[in-house]
């Protein structure tokens, strides 16, 4: 590479990032934490859990779970019910004033008694706080989207940082920290050695992160392309009154998909299905199926299956891309690596923008040989102020 | 390849194939899975810390 084309890759290393490091700090501080959301709401007692009863014992009624829910909120609406992959003693139960209330409010229910178990309220939890500032900004979808546009520029940041790394390491061996220079040589080592260590990791996490900003989005094109196919001929049907049982939808759709369990079901007027159906989403059996769906439409007045087709590629994409945001599909190896990448990135993040403080500060004379070809780089960089 | 390119890419590769075998193995299958999943991410962490924090002559 010739002085100038690194010039131009340094300058664009050094905007993308500096735009987007301070946020970035902020989703790995406040992912952090997310990683472990279900052991840290075990701690702190959030997590709902179920009285131990016999594996066997048989499951209530949904039509009784649900009424349970409702009791529990009087006047709301039912918005969506599911179950984690691996507790079927409970349902998390989410109700609102309407379809598109965003104030949700949550029951748990046990699955065995039909009985509303106390459930700790999300919004204004210490979680919710992380939650929030990781995924929205408190700014909804246009948070959500701002923060994707940072994860593009972080994208930008490490291609371009691979790229530098080649002339800067090109006399080093892998893994080498000259502590023994100057403080910002010894972070400039770091920053290169963590930079190409966590980069395929952080690529996959910064660009799946980036796609799931666009969920919202997404299942909105869905419902008003392929969903709305599914479910024309109820388009000028009147709004239900009441609606039907819910055990015989989920009978109909478990009879459909005898191999798929119950994800999640979404009410009448929720973005997930119609303002006529119960959309009774299904998942398979292995971590990479159980993130799937596949939608069955179940009209909300007879239960019975109205129609039911697998999700487009893209909303297949986005779902393969969200455990490859969370690293919640490997056990606790795999968390406790999760964060160890996470920390590192903060270390390169942290480092980056040091470097870019300390730009311009002299490179000493170098003790020894000069070796010819660095010689002449890191001094045209640092003067430059570009050797983030 | 040049021993150049291998000696300032080979290390980056390895840990390059390493991360991507770790994070598609345990999408795969549960069990064994996870833990070749677990080997092939911790490689490149353990290097990493490794080579950050010991005491180096260069």
């Amino acid at each position: 590479m010739t002085p100038v084309t690194i010039r131009r890759w340094a300058w664009i290393h050094k905007w993308s990032s500096l735009v987007c490091t301070l946020f970035m700090l902020l989703l790995c501080i406040t992912g952090l934490p997310l990683i472990y959301h279900h052991e840290i709401g075990h701690l702190l007692g959030t997590e709902v859990e179920s009285a131990p009863m016999p594996a066997d014992t048989p499951k209530a009624e949904l039509d009784r779970v649900i009424a349970a829910a409702k009791a529990t909120f009087p006047g709301k609406q039912m918005l969506y019910m599911s179950q984690e992959p691996d507790d079927d003693t409970i349902w998390n139960m989410t109700l609102g004033d309407n379809g598109a209330d965003t104030n949700f409010k949550f029951t748990v229910v046990d699955a065995r008694t039909a009985q509303a178990l106390p459930t700790p309220q999300f919004e204004g939890s210490f979680m919710s706080v992380m939650f929030h500032l990781h995924v929205d900004l408190y700014a909804g979808l246009w948070g959500k989207l701002f923060l994707g546009l940072m994860g593009l520029l972080l994208l930008v940041a490490i291609v371009s940082g691979v790229v530098l790394y080649a002339p800067f390491m090109r006399k080093l061996d892998f893994g080498t920290v000259r502590r023994e220079r100057t403080p910002r040589t010894k972070w400039l080592d770091l920053h290169n050695l963590l930079g190409i260590v966590t980069l395929t990791w952080l690529f996959v996490v910064g660009a799946t992160g980036m796609i799931n900003t666009w969920a919202d989005l997404l299942f909105k094109y869905w419902q008003s392309t392929e969903m709305a196919e599914m479910v024309a001929p109820y388009k000028n049907a009147p709004p239900l009154k009441s609606f039907g049982s819910m055990d015989r939808a989920v009978a109909a759709a478990k009879a459909l998909e005898p191999e798929m369990k119950i994800g999640f079901i979404a009410f009448p007027g929720t973005p997930f299905t119609s303002e006529h159906h119960y959309g009774v989403f299904m998942t398979g059996n292995t971590p990479l199926t159980s993130r799937l769906y596949k939608p069955v439409l179940i009209d909300a007045q007879t239960s019975k299956i109205t129609d039911s087709r697998d999700l487009p590629w893209y909303l297949t994409g986005l779902l393969l891309s969200q455990p490859l945001h969370f690293g919640d599909y490997g056990g606790q190896l795999m968390k406790f690596l999760w964060a160890a990448l996470d920390v590192a990135t903060i270390v390169v993040l942290g480092s980056g923008l040091y470097l870019w403080l300390k730009r311009g500060v002299p490179v000493p004379a170098r003790a020894g040989k000069p070796e010819a070809d660095e010689a002449g780089l890191v001094p045209a960089l640092a003067s430059q102020g570009d050797a983030r | 390849m040049s021993p150049a390119f291998i000696r300032l890419w080979g290390v980056p590769i390895v840990l390059g194939v390493l991360t991507a075998i770790g994070l598609v193995a345990a999408l795969l299958g549960d069990g064994f899975l996870d833990y070749v999943s677990a080997v092939a991410l911790g490689i490149p962490v353990a290097l990493g810390t490794w080579h950050s924090l010991r005491r180096q002559n260069s």
